[in-house]
């Protein structure tokens, strides 16, 4: 049975390692999935949940990406990409064969051993699914360590779903709850439509042994850990995922702090008692 | 009680040519452009002698001593992080090879360093950024190798400036550790010299070198009496009570929208600030795209684009950027590093062009603490 | 001088209010006034009262990282602020902040749920006015969510 995974320090902090892309699947529009290994042959990259990864595009950039695969399966690397600049655009046009610049992982991890024995529910918002999606499968991996799993997801359109096979998959099976809704959908969806707070009042929490990990945009988690607060869950059992600028990942340019922590050492993730504080400044 | 010595000012310039005879690239103040700062010195001759410094919020002017010291100054817009942690540093070079590329890892220059003329509030600066640079789960490489094997000979100021404050943050007047070497400068009457305090054993060694003899108890009293008439001279001070508390207790004291309305978010003062360490990363490509570099240069959390995330900066307003500037210095960095990120040496209010002053602020900060009840309810709870 | 009972008379959110809910009302009120930029509200924090507006321009806002404030519904004179004093835990949503210097009765929220449970008629002719209010701000949600301008594929 695969051990939970623990956070690895990267070999060469500064310098990216080459990896090659195997495979690219588009998720939607403006989103794509890449699969990747190392150029050089050997072992991919031992991450927890939650963990990111610097990608480095040649003579363009680098940016932040969540590792988004399963930790249990170190021989390929995978990142969910959204386009929104210049070097997320650039690897959203990449094909099989084209070379990246890896560093990492880096960073805190979501709470998996804090979560044993317990009943967990991931809420997720839009891309937030991408940095979820390694604690799903390790939960079922593990699945005989949690107790009830239930998973909230919402996006804009159905158009705009992430791993939409898998989440089929998924809903199909019965080991864990699936929910999905969207924003707004044509009427050939047949799902639900709403915002993904809502679906917290569909399923049955025990406030005294459910964890919650929430990924999304930042209003979107602000209001989910209020409605899960409304369940009775106290905030020390409510995870949370914080992004801000990011150039170094290793501490020294200074500029992902969030009050007195790292984004990329203290976080991403982080626990709602510590951080919710820091979120109601403006600005900060 | 650390062995004490006395160097005559006739023979100090055999201090410099035993460091450079060692294969030291010796670096100290010189006048340059109207300022005292630090570069690579030829000779003594290049020290700012009988030069003093006249600061200020916001102002700075060289003045001629009536004396011939060599260290009658207190400190410049230049600070030693400019040596440890360069304003620009190549970390690599990659180039292309078939489909892939190859990652060529910069290595800094070998050239050892010796410093002349370093503050006690400087060396509590570099002390202050090998925490952050050597003591956390990453070590900078680059500031590792730069940093090892630096001589240190440190200069007690025998004046202090009047926007100095480093007794209010305990960084000073006096050197006490970090040094191989201090030194007090004494002009008595006809009389120049230095007494010597040895901190390491390379230190000695190198005063071994030098003509020198035992400083007598009068010559070491004389030194004390300095250390304590600069201690009393500072122009500002800062109280430090309770002050992380305090800071994170004012994010949203309207304070913050005063300095702002005088803030012109220039940054001078991360540029002058000795512990100042934010950068940020550049990546540049020939037009054959078959090279590229990666670069790492001095930047400042004042710029919209230090906290630009998804379309926008996260600290957009001046009062946002002041803000984290301020409280990053003097709270969370007790948090995040174990000390203050202060020490004292007044280059920010000097170098502000509208002569903002953290001093001030601390106390207008105090004094409008909206921690206190009276004001909370002058404000009917409405925050 | 007008008596804080008459200029609660005026206020749409009274009419055809009877006269004896009128002074329960009252009980409960009081005259307030907002300079331009100041916060009445802010997310998170216990909803002590609601207000009717009688004069000026109140925003209703979120706060994102790097995309600022986002104002999502601006309300004025004769309009009706505030509902998260209704429903436990009685905690604000969004933050208020006033546009324009403005003028307003707050009734505070203690005060009046206590008259509510005592007495449902008055419990009932207020909750009927929320309704509605409630009613139109979700149409007009719902038009502000389809991008109602844009035209759709």
């Amino acid at each position: 049975m695969p051990e939970i995974p623990v956070a690895a320090a990267p070999p060469h902090p500064m310098i990216p390692a080459p990896f090659c892309v195997q495979r690219v699947h588009r998720e939607a529009p403006d989103t794509v999935t890449l699969e990747l290994k190392p150029a050089k042959g050997g072992a991919a990259i031992a991450f927890a949940p939650g963990q990111f990864n610097m990608i480095y595009v040649f003579g363009v950039g680098e940016v932040p990406m969540s590792i988004t695969g399963n930790p249990a399966q170190t021989d390929i690397l995978v990142h969910t990409i959204r386009s929104v600049g210049a070097v997320s655009g650039a690897l959203g046009k990449l094909k099989r064969g084209d070379i990246v610049g890896i560093r990492g992982p880096f960073g805190s991890n979501w709470p998996l051993e804090e979560a044993g024995g317990k009943d967990i529910v991931l809420v997720a918002g839009g891309i937030g699914l991408a940095p979820l999606r390694p604690v799903l499968y390790h939960i079922l991996s593990n699945r005989a360590k949690y107790g009830d799993v239930f998973l909230l997801y919402g996006g804009r359109t159905p158009h705009d779903l992430l791993y939409k096979k898998e989440l089929q998959r998924w809903r199909s099976q019965s080991s864990f709850q699936v929910e999905v809704t969207v924003d707004r959908a044509p009427a050939s969806w047949h799902g639900t439509v709403g915002v993904v707070t809502t679906l917290v009042r569909k399923v049955a929490l025990n406030p005294r042994r459910v964890v919650a990990v929430i990924c999304g945009p930042e209003i979107m988690m602000r209001f989910t850990v209020r409605e899960i607060e409304r369940r009775g869950i106290a905030r020390s059992q409510i995870y949370i995922f914080m992004e801000r600028n990011m150039k170094c990942a290793v501490g020294f340019c200074g500029r992902c702090q969030f009050g007195p922590n790292f984004i990329c050492k203290e976080g991403p993730v982080f626990r709602a008692d510590r951080i919710l504080p820091l979120l109601a400044i403006r600005e900060l | 009680m650390p062995d004490h010595f006395i160097l005559r000012r006739e023979h100090f310039h055999e201090l410099l040519e035993a460091l450079k005879a060692r294969g030291y690239q010796v670096i100290g103040p010189t006048v340059r452009e109207g300022a005292i700062v630090y570069e690579e010195l030829s000779s003594i001759n290049d020290l700012p002698i009988g030069w003093a410094d006249e600061q200020d919020g916001g102002s700075y002017r060289l003045k001629p001593r009536n004396d011939q010291a060599l260290f009658g100054y207190v400190v410049g817009p230049h600070s030693w992080k400019r040596f440890f942690h360069p304003p620009a540093v190549r970390l690599w070079q990659v180039s292309r090879d078939g489909k892939g590329f190859q990652f060529e890892e910069q290595e800094p220059a070998n050239r050892k360093m010796a410093f002349i003329g370093v503050r006690a509030c400087e060396l509590h600066a570099i002390a202050i950024q090998d925490k952050v640079f050597l003591g956390g789960s990453f070590v900078d490489s680059n500031y590792r190798m730069r940093r090892e094997g630096t001589f240190m000979i440190a200069v007690n100021c025998g004046q202090a400036g009047k926007t100095c404050f480093c007794a209010s943050m305990n960084a000073g007047p006096k050197a006490t550790s970090g040094f191989d070497l201090a030194l007090t400068e004494i002009l008595d009457g006809g009389d120049h010299y230095f007494v010597v305090e040895v901190g390491t054993m390379l230190g000695g060694e190198i005063l071994q070198k030098l003509p020198h003899e035992l400083a007598s108890v009068t010559q070491m009293e004389k030194a004390k009496n300095i250390h304590a008439a600069t201690a009393k001279q500072m122009g500002r001070s800062m109280d430090t009570a309770g002050i992380k508390d305090l800071l994170y207790g004012n994010y949203e004291n309207s304070r913050w929208e005063d300095v702002a309305s005088r803030c012109l978010t220039c940054g001078n003062c991360t540029m002058v600030c000795p512990t100042c360490f934010c950068t940020t990363v550049e990546d540049v490509g020939d037009l054959k795209g078959e090279h590229a570099e990666r670069w790492q240069k001095w930047d400042s959390c004042f710029t919209t684009d230090f906290s630009y995330i998804h379309g926008g900066s996260v600290r957009a307003s001046p009062k946002a950027r002041y803000r984290q500037w301020m409280t990053h210095k003097l709270a969370t960095w007790i948090d995040q590093f174990g000390s203050s990120g202060c020490v004292g040496c007044g280059r920010c209010i000097t170098w502000c062009p509208v002569a903002i002053d953290i001093t001030q602020e601390v106390r207008a900060i105090r004094e409008t603490d909206i921690r206190t009840k009276e004001y909370a309810e002058k404000n009917n709870g409405n925050t | 001088m007008e008596t804080l009972e008459g200029i609660l008379a005026e206020h749409p959110f009274a009419k055809d209010l009877d006269k004896r809910y009128l002074a329960l009302l009252v009980g409960c009120a009081a005259n307030v006034r907002f300079d331009p930029g100041q916060f009445i509200f802010r997310e998170g924090k216990e909803a002590k009262q609601f207000y009717l507006i009688r004069h000026g321009k109140i925003a209703l806002e979120v706060f994102a990282a790097s995309a600022g404030e986002i104002t999502i519904m601006t309300l004025g004179a004769g309009e009706v602020l505030g509902w998260s004093w209704l429903f436990p835990p009685y905690q604000w949503k969004f933050d208020a902040r006033a546009v324009e210097t403005s003028l307003a009765i707050a009734l505070d929220a203690q005060c009046l749920r206590t008259k509510c449970e005592a007495d449902h008629d008055l419990g009932y002719e207020l909750l009927k006015r929320f309704a509605f209010m409630v009613e139109q701000r979700l149409d007009s949600t719902r038009l502000q969510l389809l991008n109602a301008y844009e035209f759709h594929a």
